[in-house]
């Protein structure tokens, strides 16, 4: 068994690693009848003696003792990770892993990457070795930052670059929350939004995306409005917190992730499946997720679905965590992940009753990955966590890429960024031709997408 | 002679659990339709084959579990114990923590060599523990990671390292329709390596199996181990002890060495199936009688119509009459109808099976025309019943069922391959765009030889 260390960068990134932790324990405490420290809790968590002081407290078998997150938190201001750490997730946080400054980055992407990149690249990298070696066996980083603001954007793709480089052979899955650009928002909202205000950030994301893709192992996509639209319907109470239904989504969609890799099933997924059958090619490694059935932390009240429904609704454009249409573009690959009492029949059919409507690009026609995991979710009897390579997130790309230009033909804002030492106006160039690149991979892809499938000639052999 | 199992992967360790599991619980069962000394027979001969003998009586399973990952051996491991009536050995595991990521390539090129030492060196203790060692039985599924690749290391490493000893892959084809993206390459590499280093293929498709399911059995909810059970109903009847004449009371000695003496004539044809009869589930059991014309009819038409199962058969499809000269080559065009075999050997268990008559397998227009049917068809009878059927015949055949499911594979792997997609994947670990080459080359002339027959 493997474990996984989550690094949480930024205010986005923390209080959605915070709404993980949360759904985390909840969920093995309702396996774990016994109070067993065992392979599936490893995991994301530490066995420690708290009265041990210093370093050696880690038990690594029989009670659980007190559990600590495998994780490292990141923050340029204190406010976010002052919160955890007064909050009722005290206990499972390391103090000795939280990393913060005060004054924050600003919305500053070249503030975050290069000012307090360089300021604490030591520290960082103390604190990530520091997690690795209480590992037995260190398979995969989880980074969970935004793209909107300057420390998740800026220090979180610093983080990754660096990642790549001291822990090569560790896989680096990266889920980054892409902002909205709309203000079609209740009135609470709208404080956080500014945030969020769409033409500033423009430029970090765009660095961002140059850096995820030249470094980035993976990436799913997933942007708050299409998450609160589809969770709309689920959401019966208003929250306190105007982000918490997303939070929750996308932590669940962590937890299912590894799901099948830390629990027993049928058919087992573990992470690096993931990067093998779902990235045909390296620099195509965005996917796209959806999740069903879409639940928050409070909501119970949810009927239980049809099995068939559950599949159907994976497909369908509500349930999509990117606004992005994936039936009516073309898949390169898609992973079904399946928790609960499915069995491999319920899929099989499921599989033939979708694929007619769905296209997928000529190479690879059966397209699909299945993982059965026998354990279901706290609170459901099944869920369904769909993860697509899926040319749908074309569109995102070229409308961020719309939108910078945009900006910077005008040059606005560019100073706040070029006065950063280190940073020069090719920065941006080189990141806009990386996107480029990219959208004309997908266009590509694409234009393949209504042509008959041909059957190539195969090899002729002497007899 | 004794027969040492080596289950490889996830799927590899849930089938050889239930292999096992119903190995032992046929030798015990009380339906056994024959006299008690016979029954004693029966048992030991089973026990001797598969199983070792420990202080405190219960049966060790003489297997070597292979995996990548700890919770599936975890779970077979308790499995077994929780049966109480058998289980595996303490030391017989070998695991790791971190999968082979359904990467062929990471599973023969990385975890292969590293643990070599091990693997080989368990499969040796359990070799050594046999008195006499007959050989192989290696459990593997084609479209993951550990059980291809680690598979097609293993078997070679076996080759070269017990080269007198026989092996025989039972090897897991996947669903048509994607358990694995990826699982067409790891399939042609498999086939091609294990084509070269294993002495026989034994070869079960889930989609077949995943038909009998539904509808022989009629199970509503079908899952991986109602699939697996069918398998291990299949190899069950044709590894139980057989006699090895017809009218002496003994049981075969050398089940492995037969069987490929019988079906495997030349090296380049291979690749043999089990088809069985009747199967189905224990409420219809109840209500059904057999007799052994009527069950041997419909084997003999699964077998010329290639069906994989007693229901849905083609009755029209005929030999060709013998004396004529044969039509000509088969292209793959052309629906292969008529399914031409190198060999086939039944196995008959149950009431009266003196009387069961078989002469309709010895037909020649059935089988090529290079080798007489006297040394083309075996049967093999018993009167020891197997698993509650009281009349049960299973055919092993070599022939050309398995052609089209090979096209098939090899043709979606061609057009991934002419695409490049995933082939990264693979040079990350050493397995060069030769190599898949070199795979396609081989498999194709397989494809071809069949063809040919």
């Amino acid at each position: 068994m493997t474990q996984s260390v989550v690094v949480q960068v930024g205010q986005c990134g923390n209080q959605i690693g915070c709404c993980f932790w949360d759904l985390a324990l909840r969920e093995h405490a309702a396996v774990n009848q016994k109070g067993i420290y065992d392979e599936a809790i490893s995991s994301f968590f530490r066995n420690v003696d708290t009265r041990v002081v210093g370093d050696g407290g880690s038990i690594s078998k029989g009670k659980i003792c007190s559990l600590k997150a495998r994780a490292v938190l990141i923050d340029m201001e204190e406010g976010v990770v002052n919160e955890i750490l007064q909050g009722p997730l005290r206990d499972v946080f390391d103090t000795k892993q939280l990393i913060t400054d005060i004054s924050g980055s600003g919305n500053n992407w070249a503030v975050g990457h290069r000012v307090f990149g360089s300021l604490y690249q030591d520290q960082i990298l103390e604190k990530l070795r520091k997690s690795a070696e209480h590992c037995d066996c260190l398979q995969c980083f989880f980074i969970i930052h935004s793209m909107g603001g300057g420390t998740g954007s800026g220090l979180g793709t610093f983080l990754l670059k660096m990642l790549e480089d001291e822990f090569p052979e560790v896989y680096r899955f990266v889920t980054s929350i892409y902002p909205s650009e709309y203000h079609l928002y209740p009135l609470f909202l709208i404080a956080s939004l500014l945030m969020f205000f769409p033409r500033k950030s423009l430029f970090d994301i765009i660095s961002k995306i140059d850096l995820m893709v030249n470094s980035g192992k993976l990436g799913t996509t997933v942007k708050p409005k299409s998450l609160v639209t589809s969770s709309s319907g689920a959401l019966k109470t208003r929250h306190k917190k105007p982000f918490d239904a997303m939070n929750n989504i996308v932590a669940n969609l962590l937890l299912n992730l590894t799901s099948s890799a830390r629990f027993e099933g049928s058919l087992n997924m573990d992470l690096n499946e993931i990067s093998m059958n779902l990235v045909p090619f390296p620099q195509l490694h965005y996917l796209v997720s959806s999740l069903t059935p879409l639940y928050t932390l409070t909501d119970v009240n949810i009927p239980p679905r049809r099995l068939d429904q559950m599949f159907s609704d994976a497909f369908s454009k509500d349930h999509q965590l990117l606004r992005a249409d994936p039936k009516h573009s073309l898949y390169l690959a898609c992973a079904l992940m399946v928790r609960g009492n499915v069995q491999i029949s319920d899929v099989r059919r499921n599989i033939e009753r979708l694929k007619p409507s769905l296209q997928f690009v000529s190479w690879n026609q059966e397209g699909w990955k299945t993982s059965l995991c026998s354990i279901p979710p706290v609170g459901h009897s099944h869920s369904l966590l769909a993860l697509a390579n899926n040319t749908c997130v074309k569109p995102t790309f070229m409308e961020l890429k719309e939108r910078f230009m945009r900006l910077y033909k005008k040059k606005a804002h560019l100073h706040h960024y070029l006065q950063v030492e280190g940073m020069e106006e090719s920065c941006f160039t080189e990141a806009v031709s990386s996107l480029s690149a990219l959208i004309q991979e997908y266009n590509q892809l694409d234009a393949t997408k209504n042509m008959p499938v041909q059957d190539l000639p195969r090899l002729s052999i002497a007899m | 002679m004794s027969i040492v199992t080596v289950q490889l992967g996830q799927c590899g360790n849930q089938i050889g659990f239930e292999v096992f599991d119903a190995l032992l619980s046929d030798s015990h069962s009380s339906q056994g339709l024959c006299c008690k000394r016979e029954n004693e027979a029966y048992q030991a001969s089973c026990k001797e084959r598969f199983f070792s003998e420990e202080e405190n009586g219960v049966p060790i399973a003489r297997a070597v579990l292979v995996d990548m990952e700890p919770k599936v051996i975890n779970q077979t491991l308790s499995k077994a114990a929780q049966s109480g009536r058998w289980k595996y050995g303490q030391h017989a595991c070998f695991c790791q923590k971190q999968g082979s990521g359904n990467n062929w390539a990471y599973g023969y090129s990385v975890h292969g060599p590293r643990h070599e030492e091990s693997i080989m060196d368990l499969i040796r203790k359990e070799v050594e523990k046999c008195d006499s060692f007959s050989g192989f039985f290696i459990i593997m599924s084609m479209a993951g990671g550990t059980g291809s690749g680690i598979g097609a290391f293993v078997t070679q490493n076996l080759q070269d390292q017990y080269s007198n000893s026989l092996k025989m892959n039972q090897i897991i084809w996947p669903y048509g329709t994607g358990e694995v993206i990826v699982q067409n390459y790891n399939s042609i590499l498999t086939l091609s390596h294990l084509y070269r280093s294993s002495d026989a293929l034994l070869v079960h498709e889930n989609d077949a199996v995943h038909k009998i399911c539904a509808k022989l059995m009629n199970i509503k909810q079908i899952s991986f181990s109602d699939i697996n059970q069918v398998l291990a109903h299949q190899l069950g009847s044709v590894f139980q002890p057989t006699y090895s004449a017809e009218s002496s009371f003994h049981y075969r000695r050398n089940p492995l060495g037969d069987l490929m003496e019988h079906l495997v004539p030349h090296p380049e044809f291979k690749m043999l199936s089990i088809r069985n009869v009747p199967h189905m589930s224990e409420n219809s059991l109840a209500y059904s009688t057999f007799t052994w014309a009527g069950l041997l009819k419909h084997l003999r038409q699964m077998l010329i119509s290639n069906a994989k199962m007693e229901e849905g058969i083609d009755w029209h499809v005929r030999p060709p009459l013998s004396g004529l000269p044969s039509l000509g080559k088969m292209s793959l065009n052309k629906d292969l109808h008529f399914n031409t075999s190198i060999a086939n050997l039944v196995i008959l268990r149950g009431k009266d099976v003196q009387s069961a008559d078989v002469e309709g397998f010895k037909d020649p227009a059935l089988y090529t025309s290079w080798l007489e049917p006297v040394n083309a068809f075996n049967v093999w009878k018993t009167q020891r019943a197997f698993s509650k059927y009281e009349k049960s015949a299973v055919l092993v055949s070599n022939s050309q069922f398995l052609v089209k499911p090979l096209d098939m594979i090899v043709g979606k792997a061609w057009n991934m391959f002419a695409s490049k997609a995933y082939i990264h994947q693979y040079t990350k670990f050493g397995i060069e765009e030769e190599d898949f080459l070199d795979s396609f080359t081989s498999l194709e002339q397989v494809v071809a030889s069949y063809c040919n027959l």
